[in-house]
């Protein structure tokens, strides 16, 4: 069964780094909307249930018959909303009625999919909507201009004298009308112009106002489908067996019990550990359980979090870290200081703990190989499969799945679970489909935390209060190393992901050294939402206020004057602080904390309202001015910035990952402990009016909030909170 | 084992063995895949289903434990309180990834067929128990109090 995958297949095998530069494209190179159309394959499909025809009239728009118009989402919808905002795109440039719209998934192909910020068809750095923007503009303008010649051409009246508004394509003179759906079989036989006149904003309808979510009738009444409901014909359930510590194989195991157990197909061994099949995944589960495995954990990391500090402690130390930023001359100045503060911040690793744990099924037949998966980066799994199966690109196709959360987890350079299963599949020589599913046990102790990190820092203010020095040196360790996007990112020694959000502090300070040293630590990281600024963006806010604090300033105003080459982040700080009405009085025993950020070319300024209560704050209302550039539909953006502050305020209070000796010490949500309900604040979102091109909101509303809680503990109780999580601190105190 | 059941009003028979938790019975042998598997230790309430009407978290609930009781899950639930929250959710947009949405609605609905009009207190105390890592609480305290207003009504 296994011979023909063992087999030499003709097509030459790609490392991955050769397969990124060979699919790498420019910007000139680029496909856009429209003019990729003779590249597909098949422009029509038929629906099996009804006479309704639907044509592509490009890459991206699909219309039928029947007036749908179906957006191809190239991008994964991870619950950010791309779902949603793509549409609004697609429907404001093509005049359609928001009723008339939905969404499909795109196939797995870089030469039209790819993000263009990327190169590879992938969603992550919250560039959804920055990279789709003008590529969907450009793409639905030519679909219209299409159906309105169309119509011409019909109903022989100038092109110029129709009008398209809410789905209806109209002559005035000559009293025709029509929908699209009439039009688009003629329209697909024209010949699409390159460069459509796109809309004045000025003219916008649908962006900028509330459009529905296209996906919450399927996620409320139980009929959205994600990868764990794929169900395949004959399909088996796989469950993994990781080595307990990372970077332990396994050296024996006796499968005798598991495959004694009803309903057991088979026991593999994969790279990655053993891996049972069943015919339910309970069984599956159970047999896995009782498998009895001896690891070889020599070449494991075996350290345990307070090691793995005293490491970070040592490193910090050391001499000789390479420079993010080096502005002015940091020495004199703290030699000339008139106040300094110094100060040690550390951080966690953190769990993206999805709701939906990693799982993907795979269906491997001789000559193609179908993943359906929330894939996150479609070209990298793409690529994996292809190296692992000895298929061509062409012949791996994913069917992307709506992800049951991602937060960057299912954006994996070396692909992680896909592999995975896509080895499972292998090894049992493609007898069935499988499906692999993570329990939460192993989803949490698999690793890819956002990194540990220690930060050393220390700033000066002269005499006036203002500040004249800036020092902030990074200990973490590098998810780049070793990943296609080593070269890109990396760069003496500076690993832009880890100091990002620190070397790009915003204010106007004349000395500033920004430093980076990375641990080499056999914990398996990646990024995490809003990765270096999850970090970054807290201690440089903190760090901000405390000098504020020590100038005895405004921590508003004082902020205000340091931002004025940058007049977005001030933005941001003087709508929050208006809406919050900073520096009126608050009710007693609120207290309150502001912090401003950047993030993915967004800009995030928050004021947080908390008690203490049983030491412990209670946070009851954060106030939140988001500028994003043009709000393409603003209650998405409302939701990710009330969702950034959500998840952010439980990696504040709660959220780590500690190792024992390597092994993982938080095993379920029962000690992995995520915000609840109970502590949801009340949240007010502002946006900024902003004609500037739309840049990302998935990340962008976490960072703030952190730093803005800190603030606002240090203004109630004097205490600066310098390690995360929060935990009992203010309570031992 | 045999066990017999009633799964939306409908009575259904599965022959597992009788430590399988209600959850992968009704995803796996049902093929009723809205209920989601989200910790397996009712710690996250991705799973919640009604049994005879009270919430439960299905994925630690053996399939023993259900014979000849009445299951409810988000495919079919239709009283007028989960009419109301459905309506609810989709006016305010609630979700976000969506996966654990199955068992907010069903433990929303369970908590306004008891209680007509809850205060923010009874919310926190009957959603505490159902995780959304995309942290959509806001919404959900809204959409529950929006459905409450209008069953009223």
């Amino acid at each position: 069964m296994q011979k023909w995958m063992s087999s030499a297949l003709p097509t030459p095998k790609l490392s991955r780094r050769r397969f990124l530069a060979a699919t790498s494209l420019g910007t000139a190179g680029l496909l856009v909307g429209c003019s990729d159309r003779a590249e597909q394959s098949a422009t029509t499909e038929t629906t099996a249930s009804s006479d309704v025809i639907a044509t592509d009239l490009n890459a991206f728009v699909r219309i039928g018959t029947d007036d749908k118009v179906t957006v191809i989402v190239k991008h994964l919808d991870k619950g950010q909303g791309v779902t949603t905002g793509l549409p609004t795109i697609v429907a404001e440039e093509l005049d359609a009625d928001w009723s008339q719209m939905a969404t499909e998934f795109a196939p797995a192909d870089v030469k039209r999919y790819a993000n263009l910020l990327f190169g590879v068809q992938g969603t992550g750095g919250s560039t959804a909507m920055a990279n789709s923007w003008d590529q969907l503009r450009t793409a639905a303008a030519a679909a219209r201009d299409l159906l309105v010649r169309a119509a011409a051409a019909e109903w022989g009246v100038p092109a110029s004298e129709i009008i398209v508004a809410s789905g209806l394509v109209s002559h005035a003179g000559s009293g025709k009308s029509s929908g699209f759906g009439a039009l688009v079989a003629a329209a697909a036989e024209l010949e699409p112009i390159e460069k459509p006149t796109l809309k004045d904003p000025a003219d916008f309808s649908l962006i900028g106002t509330r459009q529905f979510r296209l996906d919450s009738a399927a996620k409320t009444d139980g009929s959205a489908q994600f990868t764990i409901d794929i169900v395949r014909p004959g399909m088996r359930y796989a469950a993994i067996a990781h080595p307990p510590k990372f970077g332990a194989i396994a050296a024996s195991f006796d499968d005798t019990a598991a495959r004694a157990m009803p309903g057991v197909v088979d026991v593999v061994e994969v790279p990655r550990g053993i891996a049972v099949l069943a015919d339910s995944f309970w069984t599956a589960k159970q047999a896995r359980d009782a498998l009895n495995i001896e690891w070889d954990e020599s070449n494991a990391e075996t350290r345990g979090s307070d090691a793995l500090l005293a490491d970070f402690k040592a490193l910090a130390k050391a001499d000789g870290a390479p420079r993010a930023r080096d502005d002015g001359d940091v020495e004199t100045a703290f030699a000339n200081a008139s106040q300094v503060v110094e100060q040690t911040f550390e951080l966690p690793y953190l769990a993206h703990a999805t709701m939906e744990p990693m799982d993907c099924v795979v269906e491997l037949a001789e000559d193609r190989c179908d993943i359906w998966t929330g894939s996150q980066i479609q070209t990298l799994d793409q690529g994996a499969a292809a190296q692992i199966t000895g298929l061509p690109m062409a012949s791996i196709h994913i069917h992307t799945q709506f992800a049951g959360g991602s937060f960057g987890r299912r954006a994996v350079p070396d692909s992680d679970f896909v592999a995975e299963a896509v080895t499972i599949a292998k090894a049992t020589g493609g007898a069935y489909p499988v499906k692999l599913i993570w329990t939460r046990e192993d989803d949490m102790a698999a690793g890819r935390y956002r990194p540990m990190g220690y930060h050393t820092t220390r700033a000066a203010i002269d005499e006036a209060g203002q500040p004249i020095a800036w020092q902030h040196r990074v200990v973490t360790h590098s998810f780049m190393v070793g990943t296609p996007f080593e070269s890109s990112s990396i760069k003496d020694g500076i690993d832009s992901s880890a100091v990002e959000g620190a070397a790009q502090v915003p204010y106007a300070i004349d000395n500033v050294r920004i430093e980076l040293q990375l641990a080499r630590v056999g914990i398996p990281v990646l990024w995490w939402r809003s990765v270096g600024h999850t970090h970054n963006g807290w201690v440089a806010e903190v760090m901000i206020d405390q000098l504020a604090h020590l100038a005895g300033e405004d921590p508003v105003a004082y902020r205000m004057e340091l931002l004025k080459d940058h007049p977005r982040h001030r933005g941001v700080l003087q709508l929050v602080a208006e809406k919050a009405n900073w520096g009126q009085p608050v009710e007693e025993g609120v207290f309150r904390g502001v912090a401003v950020h950047e993030s993915f070319s967004s800009y995030v300024a928050q004021i947080a309202d908390i008690r203490i209560e049983n030491g412990m704050p209670k946070v009851e209302r954060v106030v939140a001015a988001v500028d994003c550039g043009v709000a393409i539909n603003p209650d998405v953006i409302k939701a990710q910035v009330e969702g950034g502050i959500g998840m952010g305020l439980g990696a504040f209070l709660r959220e780590a990952v500690h190792l024992d000796d390597g092994v993982v010490r938080e095993q379920n949500f029962h000690m992995y402990r995520p915000l609840r309900i109970n502590e949801m604040p009340e949240i007010d979102v502002h946006i900024v009016a902003s004609g500037e091109a739309p840049t990302g909101i998935g990340e962008p509303g976490l960072p703030p909030i952190a730093p803005a809680v800190t603030n606002a503990i240090f203004a109630a109780t004097g205490k600066l909170i310098t390690r995360l999580p929060l935990g009992d601190q203010l309570r031992e105190a | 084992m045999k066990y017999e059941f009633k799964v939306n009003g409908e009575s259904r028979e599965v022959d597992v063995p009788g430590d399988k938790p209600l959850l992968w019975v009704v995803r796996e042998d049902l093929g009723l895949t809205g209920s989601k598997f989200g910790c397996g230790i009712a710690q996250c309430g991705a799973c919640t289903m009604h049994l005879d009407g009270q919430p439960v978290r299905s994925c630690s609930l053996p399939i023993s434990a259900v014979a000849g009781k009445s299951i409810t899950t988000v495919e079919g639930v239709s009283s007028p309180e989960a009419m109301a929250i459905r309506e609810a959710w989709r006016d305010l947009d609630v979700v976000q990834c969506g996966y654990c949405q199955s068992g907010q609605m069903m433990s929303a609905t369970a908590l306004l067929e008891k209680n007509a009009k809850p205060t923010d207190e009874d919310i926190d105390r009957a959603m505490a128990g159902n995780l959304c890592r995309c942290a959509t609480y806001h919404r959900i305290r809204a959409a529950i109090h929006s459905a409450a207003e209008k069953l009223e009504a």
